[in-house]
């Protein structure tokens, strides 16, 4: 079909862009960062209350604003982000026009009103305190689930406005073959979140009837188990999505392609089979669930994607030591990473990430999702401990690494303060570190998650934890207030940059005939990043990151027979 | 195989006319994936979760 579209083609990488998706990937990433803002906010609040010592907000205010923080950050920044990540990885990467941008905007307005709406619930209506988790009998008021409905809605449109622009890139042969493996990655993040906004409808849609009076009641199992199916896959998202940008900006700084296409698509497919089911480890306490459904979905299948993400950790940086080493930096097992870009915040965001994400995500998710070990720290300060490490360091800084590539091809736009890009990475990753490993050493030592005072002061059954307990609250709450300070200079640098930041001149939009192709021969970044490589970046070529495997893999099994000791220890039978 | 995004570099005349493999089909396939990626959490979490559940006698 030869339509007219608008299309620009960025000179320095020679990525295509599609007037109406750039607008709408734009628009996304502004949202995101906007409730990325909102919830940082309330983040400083979060932290300085959960400091024994300063213990700043009463406690009605506090779960008011943990509730807040908690969408915020985990709902409505990461999965605007990705959306706009789903259109960069069709229309995009695919040199496609987007199916339906009519549609793509009553999305994005749909997500946006329902983001407003539940904010309204829990800040102006103060009578939504209910914590990201909702837990029925715990009643909201009915916006506060219209909200987080009409937001579900919304990004699932967006889902199917990707999934019809690969049909519509297909039809109109702008690709042949398979896909580039960055979009296979967010075709599998797409997969997992129709599944989990599915399952959000399923629950949340009679709790809205039940906070309306129309429906007598909800069962608070049945509650439990399938808003996990939407809690837990929700984050579920944010794996795939950030994975696929490992391997975008693995491709965009060094030129590196995969160490195997096949491997790695097939490891993207462990996900889309068996990821979601992991969510059954939020259960793996609750009564009436059969040992054999909880152990089978998490130490069976959740175990199967937990392989695939290791195949990631080792493809990943595989794939850039193997092109390192084609640039000649092959002295010693470790040249290439120590002459890799740490000045380019695309880079260090991007292997920061990927570091904190498997050695303190990683490891401490197997950890939880044994059914027996689960039992020392579910419903600890150990599980915020662990997803701040998956979903924070792993998710949120892989995304601002992809930032500082967007700002220049995306919104032409330079690097307002480069100095401060260049060290941002660091000191938001160094905070988060320090947040996800105190959290969790204090869910070690038995300190409840989402408790306004641990101490239980002025109970009738209070209760003492060892000083070390105090100390791990206060180390986290000073690296959380650094993660804040790096999550401060991220936003100065995108909200100067975007609107203030001296603007790139580059060749316009213009009208080009979609069936002669929509861009000349790719540059070196878009053949990188928007190619199938049948055959991969070669061979195992990468014994540097062999040795980081083995690193790993001693780390993972240490810590996971300690804590089998550790069980031991507790064990009330002796 | 020869695979490609971009249309000049891959012309129709290069496309290979030996068969594709069942696995390369149906990673190709993004709506067979993602019937599986929807399917399979639905049987095996949601479905069987929910009929343990319900499978809870009720106090009389």
């Amino acid at each position: 079909m030869a339509t007219n579209r608008m299309f620009r083609t960025c000179p320095s990488t020679g990525l295509v862009f599609h007037q109406p998706a750039e607008r709408l990937m734009m628009a996304n990433a502004v949202a995101a960062a906007v409730f990325l803002l909102f919830g940082g906010i309330l983040a400083i609040m979060v932290v300085l209350t959960r400091w024994p010592a300063v213990h700043l907000l009463a406690a009605d205010r506090f779960y008011q604003v943990l509730t807040g923080h908690g969408i915020n950050m985990l709902i409505f920044w990461v999965i605007f982000f990705e959306i706009a990540v789903l259109y960069f990885c069709s229309s995009t990467l695919l040199k496609s026009r987007l199916a339906t941008p009519g549609l793509a905007w009553a999305a994005f307005w749909l997500m946006v009103i329902g983001a407003l709406i539940n904010n309204y619930a829990v800040f102006w209506r103060d009578d939504s305190s209910v914590m990201m988790t909702s837990y029925a009998p715990m009643g909201a008021h009915w916006s506060f689930y219209l909200g987080l409905i009409l937001f579900a809605v919304g990004a699932l449109v967006a889902c199917f406005v990707f999934f019809g622009t690969l049909v519509v890139a297909k039809s109109e042969r702008t690709y042949v073959g398979s896909v580039p493996l960055v979009t296979f990655g967010a075709i599998t993040a797409a997969i997992i979140a129709v599944f989990t906004i599915a399952s959000g409808a399923i629950i949340l849609i009679p709790t809205f009837l039940w906070s309306l009076g129309l429906i007598s009641h909800i069962d608070p199992l049945m509650y439990h188990t399938i808003w996990w199916a939407f809690g837990h896959s929700s984050q579920q998202i944010n794996v795939a999505a950030h994975i696929a940008v490992w391997y975008a900006i693995a491709a965009i700084v060094f030129g590196a392609k995969p160490l195997s296409e096949r491997v790695s698509r097939s490891a993207f497919l462990l996900y889309i089979l068996f990821l979601q089911l992991a969510s059954a480890h939020h259960l793996l306490v609750d009564p009436g669930l059969s040992e054999t459904w909880k152990i089978f979905n998490t130490s069976y299948a959740m175990y199967l994607a937990v392989l695939a993400s290791m195949v990631h950790g080792l493809t990943v940086p595989g794939a850039i030591e193997a092109a390192q080493r084609e640039k000649g930096y092959t002295h010693g097992l470790f040249e290439w990473l120590r002459k890799a870009p740490w000045g380019n915040p695309v880079f260090s965001g991007m292997f920061i990430s990927l570091v904190g994400f498997g050695f303190l995500g990683g490891i401490s998710g197997v950890m939880m999702g044994t059914l027996q070990l689960n039992t020392l720290i579910h419903n600890t300060l150990y599980v915020p401990g662990h997803f701040h490490a998956t979903v924070v360091i792993g998710t949120s800084l892989a995304f601002m690494a992809l930032t500082y590539f967007l700002i220049p091809t995306l919104f032409r736009r330079e690097v307002m303060f480069p100095t401060i890009a260049k060290w941002q990475p660091y000191v938001f990753g160094l905070g988060m570190t320090g947040v996800a490993l105190f959290l969790m050493a204090a869910g070690t030592l038995g300190v409840p998650r989402r408790d306004w005072d641990i101490t239980g002061a002025g109970n009738a059954f209070p209760y003492s934890f060892p000083g070390s307990a105090f100390l791990m609250l206060g180390l986290a709450a000073i690296s959380g207030l650094i993660a804040i300070t790096g999550g401060a200079m991220y936003l100065l640098n995108t909200v100067g940059s975007v609107f203030f930041g001296k603007r790139i001149q580059t060749p316009d939009f213009q009208h080009v005939r979609a069936a002669e192709g929509v861009a000349p021969s790719p540059k070196p970044v878009a053949a990188a990043i928007g190619s199938y490589h049948p055959g991969g970046g070669g061979a195992l070529v990468a014994p540097g990151t062999f040795i980081l495997a083995l690193v790993f893999l001693v780390s993972f099994v240490l810590y996971y027979f300690i804590n089998w000791k550790y069980l031991a220890t507790v064990w009330p039978m002796r | 195989m020869a695979h490609a995004t971009d249309i000049d570099a891959a012309p129709e005349e290069e496309i290979p006319e030996e068969p594709i493999p069942a696995m390369q089909q149906l990673l190709d396939n993004p709506f067979l994936l993602l019937f599986l990626g929807v399917v399979i959490p639905t049987v095996f979490y949601l479905i069987w979760g929910v009929m343990e559940i319900l499978s809870i006698p009720l106090i009389k």
